[in-house]
């Protein structure tokens, strides 16, 4: 994770939030990625995404496995606490901190191969436990460190640059979560700001495991004529199912929708998203017709992007278990430990 | 042959049938007649129809290892009857269910056979086809209670606490004691030779196994946040874990849990949910076998380097693969002294009893944080699953754990500026954030190489200076690491043992025995890595040394040479690796067999 610091100029008319903090105390070091990359425009995402939520940022665990992708927690929120783990194992490293602290504000940044190959596993139990994170996708279907392998979410039929054909079906990660019983599932496109820094300002409010797949185009090794992850293919392609606006807890909901054409999904801080139905009928909290929905589109090689299934009500890790309300690690050591009464009560049964 | 409180009894059943019940009855029996006993389990990978064998050794001397004889055979599994008729030593007991009578196939001279149809009895008496089965169990601890005069009122009182809450089955029960009691007592003359006299009642002491003990040292030290994957051995240390926190971690006001269990999907995921809760401040911990550490060793290679506080209890198993999941061995020395790939080093804790499992336990965390760095706890399969005999477990209500170096918000408030890995007073520890607490206390943990302020760097010269600064540290954890005992022989000798872990028990019976045939010997017994100073200085102040282990690779042995840098010539290896703990015998033989042949030469 090479990188180089940012020069540190005073910008003029700087904006700040509610915390008085401006967009750039929510960046990181400068992307040492190459000039384009689609996760660049990701990490920009999430830069402005967290201002705008007002997020403190040492409250921010931010955490990566190995990967193009991975690299880019550096590049964002300078003040947060940063956690680059080892291949494929970012989502039981989150598991972990959120056990020991459920009081942190958990983004996750990982790729497709981080997440589809060596990673499925922990990408799927972390879903599967829905822990309390926002877990971003970087999808861009290559290899890029390794120079331009076919990753799991390459699609069948996709050319890579040197001309090979993928022969696999890809790993679709949106269905995959959708299939584990995932409480918020999306894909976006990293061209596409606007809808992004929507979805991560849901996910974050999110109380779950919130999965994005950002289709994240490789400009290096993926984004030729023939590859079904370049700028050119996902625009052409592009069919978001649903809109949506985030309002925050405070605020009225002002634009006026027409009736019957929105679904208003309240998040558990009070902050609400609502949902514009882009495309006809689209009912992101039915299971099974959002599986039906997104394997009819699949089919027909189109991006379908937007908030794609949610269920606000599924409990997450903490609240399966039970666990105290209180971080595990500020629970006092009186609380923790039973003393040595107690340890003479209970050596009295193993007599 | 007269044996007070001195036999080796043996059972051989058939597993899944409910012998363990029985068993544990007659154990707890001797036990609480004040005799020194143990408890060895000799099982089988598998749930139900193979082999299994009990072994109880009473001791006066207090003798907790195996000692390679059989006193008396009780054989209750028509399998093994060959091989168990063969085992028990002259002089000794064999008693089979003569339901189907045997005589001419099981004799022995030397051996006494008692046949008792215990079949028979139980189908008399009991009309169900299960709880006939386990009837049998009950009837022969009768049986056994009148040869051997273990108290029929403690164990009729054992049987009565144990079902308190389920009065029909005390019925039951007793009554299945009460046919083998009274059929032995009526056919043969009871007692034997071989027998149990009461001398106490051992109240100061209590009957645990290992992996109890060491769920109770993480509940005791404070550990928050437990994550595991369900493999033998060490499954029953989770699962004691999870029983005494629903008795001591109970929030009184909010009634939530104050602990975090997660059954990971692998140990890769288990190994990386116990970094995650360090990393935020929570104690963390993951139980395991061999096979475990094996996939974990990427996140411990990752703890080393990115100073990453870990307790990791590997209840070792017989190696290599799946090798003996259900034997015993203590194998995984080397794996987990230097786990993970690249230069890495880790240091390991090695308690020789559930009393150590408890203390070393609690040590684990305090070292880890302190340290830093992973932090193994070595037990093993002979510890973690057999009940022990051990003294009433203490605890110091003024103990406080040891967090080390962290910068908490209001310490962060009083500096300029926070790097991670900046060595401010030579000891090669450096001070850590949590996350969460302080915009000032932000870094980023990584795994790939880094300066002294964290950052992320190929330079030669800044890589160099972190990983050689984790050379101090190791340094400095030769002087926190629990030092060595020492045991003198009562006459000056030049010769040594070293051992470890599961082989105190039958290094100090043997040191008897040998003393006993002029052989002294010194006793060093080792109780973590890195080796402090004395380690070194016993091995150069004996002429031979040798080293009990039970591996096939010496791997001590192999890491003593390594780490003291000594001469490899007087170690000398005792090697025993068949999955069964380690009897006294063969500590004796292995000692005798080399002067011997250093006599003839």
């Amino acid at each position: 994770m090479t990188y180089i610091a940012k020069p540190n100029i005073e910008l003029p008319f700087r904006e700040t939030n509610k915390l008085g903090l401006s967009k750039r105390d929510y960046e990181g070091v400068l992307s040492t990625l190459c000039a384009g990359c689609g996760h660049d425009s990701i990490t920009a995402a999430i830069v402005r995404a967290f201002w705008e939520l007002s997020i403190p940022p040492e409250r921010v665990a931010k955490l990566s496995g190995i990967g193009c992708s991975s690299k880019t927690p550096a590049y964002f929120i300078s003040g947060a606490h940063g956690f680059n783990s080892v291949h494929g194992r970012m989502p039981s490293v989150a598991t972990g901190a959120l056990a020991g602290n459920r009081d942190l504000v958990c983004i996750g940044v990982s790729g497709d191969g981080d997440s589809l190959s060596i990673g499925f596993g922990q990408f799927g139990h972390a879903v599967r436990r829905n822990i309390n994170m926002l877990y971003i996708i970087e999808n861009n279907g290559v290899y890029g460190l390794t120079k331009g392998q076919f990753s799991a979410a390459a699609d069948k039929g996709s050319k890579s640059k040197k001309g090979a054909v993928n022969q696999w079906k890809n790993i679709d990660s949106v269905s995959t979560a959708i299939s584990l019983g995932g409480s918020f599932v999306a894909r976006s496109f990293s061209g596409d700001r606007e809808q992004l820094v929507t979805l991560i300002k849901a996910g974050v409010t999110h109380p779950g495991c919130a999965v994005i797949d950002v289709v994240s185009p490789c400009v290096t090794f993926n984004n030729h004529v023939g590859s079904t992850k370049s700028y050119i293919y996902t625009r052409e392609h592009y069919r978001p199912a649903s809109q949506a606006d985030f309002v925050p807890p405070a605020d009225e909901i002002k634009a006026t929708y027409a009736e019957g054409e929105n679904t208003v999904v309240e998040l558990h801080d009070g902050s609400k998203l609502v949902l514009k139905k882009a495309d006809n009928g689209y009912d992101p909290t039915n299971r099974s017709k959002v599986l039906r929905y997104l394997e009819q589109h699949r089919a027909r090689g189109e991006v379908v992007t937007g908030l794609l299934f949610i269920n606000e009500d599924l409990p997450d890790m903490h609240a399966i278990y039970g666990t105290t309300p209180v971080p595990l690690k500020d629970v006092g050591f009186d609380q923790l430990n039973p003393g040595a009464e107690a340890l003479a009560d209970l050596q009295r049964r193993m007599w | 042959m007269n044996r007070v409180n001195d036999f080796i009894l043996k059972i051989a059943t058939v597993n899944g049938t409910g012998s363990a019940s029985a068993n544990g009855l007659l154990l707890k029996a001797l036990f609480r007649m004040g005799i020194p006993v143990t408890g060895k389990n000799l099982f089988p990978s598998n749930i139900q129809g193979l082999p299994t064998w009990y072994e109880i050794r009473t001791s006066t001397q207090g003798y907790m290892s195996r000692s390679g004889r059989v006193d008396v055979m009780v054989a209750m599994n028509v399998q093994t009857y060959g091989k168990d008729l063969l085992e028990v030593s002259t002089g000794g007991y064999f008693i089979y269910d003569s339901t189907w009578p045997r005589e001419r196939e099981l004799h022995r001279d030397d051996v006494t056979v008692f046949g008792v149809p215990l079949a028979k009895l139980c189908n008399e008496s009991f009309s169900d086809a299960r709880v006939r089965i386990l009837m049998k169990n009950i009837a022969y601890a009768g049986v056994l209670s009148a040869l051997l005069d273990i108290d029929p009122d403690v164990m009729r009182g054992l049987l009565e606490e144990t079902f308190a809450t389920k009065s029909k089955l005390v019925e039951s029960n007793i009554k299945a004691f009460n046919l083998g009691y009274d059929y032995a007592i009526g056919q043969f003359s009871c007692p034997l030779p071989v027998r149990a006299e009461t001398i106490g009642d051992n109240k100061d002491k209590i009957l645990i196994d290992g992996n109890a003990a060491a769920a109770l040292g993480c509940v005791y030290a404070g550990a928050t946040v437990g994550a595991w994957y369900p493999i033998t051995p060490s499954t029953s240390l989770m699962d004691s874990f999870k029983h005494y926190c629903k008795m001591f971690r109970m929030d009184i006001e909010n009634g939530g849990k104050n602990y975090c269990i997660v059954q990971a999907e692998d140990e890769l995921a288990a190994a990386g949910i116990v970094l995650g809760a360090n990393w935020v401040g929570a104690r963390g911990f993951t139980p395991t076998s061999g096979p475990g550490i094996s996939l974990m060793s990427e996140f411990i290679g990752f703890g080393y380097y990115a100073e990453i506080p870990s307790v990791f209890i590997d209840v070792q198993r017989v190696g290599p693969s799946t090798g003996m999941p259900t034997r015993t061995q203590q194998c995984d020395i080397m794996l987990c002294a230097y786990a993970s790939h690249g230069d890495t080093r880790h240091p390991l804790l090695l308690p020789a009893n559930p009393s150590e499992c408890f203390e070393m336990t609690v040590r684990a965390f305090d070292l880890a944080e302190r340290l830093q760095t992973p932090v193994f706890v070595l037990s093993d399969l002979d510890i973690g699953m057999n009940d022990w005999m051990i003294p009433k477990l203490e605890w110091d209500d003024a103990y406080r754990p040891d967090r080390g170096k962290v910068l908490r918000a209001e310490d962060l408030e009083e500096i300029e500026k926070f790097y991670r890995f900046e060595d401010i007073d030579g000891d090669g520890i450096t001070a850590r954030t949590y996350p969460g607490e302080h915009p000032k206390g932000a870094y980023f943990v990584r795994g790939s190489g880094h300066n002294r302020y964290g950052a992320y760097t190929e330079d030669s010269d800044e890589y160099k200076e972190v990983v050689d600064r984790l050379l101090v540290k190791w340094e400095t954890a030769k002087s926190v690491v629990p030092r060595p005992l020492l045991k003198t022989a009562a006459k000056k000798t030049d010769i040594g043992i070293i051992a470890y872990g599961s082989s105190d028990n039958a290094v100090l019976e043997a040191l008897d025995q040998l003393a006993r045939n002029g052989i002294h010997a010194d006793y060093m017994r080792v109780r973590a890595f890195p080796f402090g100073d004395e380690v070194k200085a016993f091995i150069e102040s004996h002429v031979t040394v040798f080293v009990v282990e039970q591996n096939r690779d010496a791997q001590m042995r192999s890491l003593l040479i390594l780490e003291t840098n000594t001469d490899a010539a007087k170690l000398v290896p005792v090697l025993h690796y068949s999955g069964m703990p380690i009897p006294s015998t063969c500590v004796v033989e292995g000692l005798c067999k080399h002067l011997r042949v250093e006599a003839v030469a």
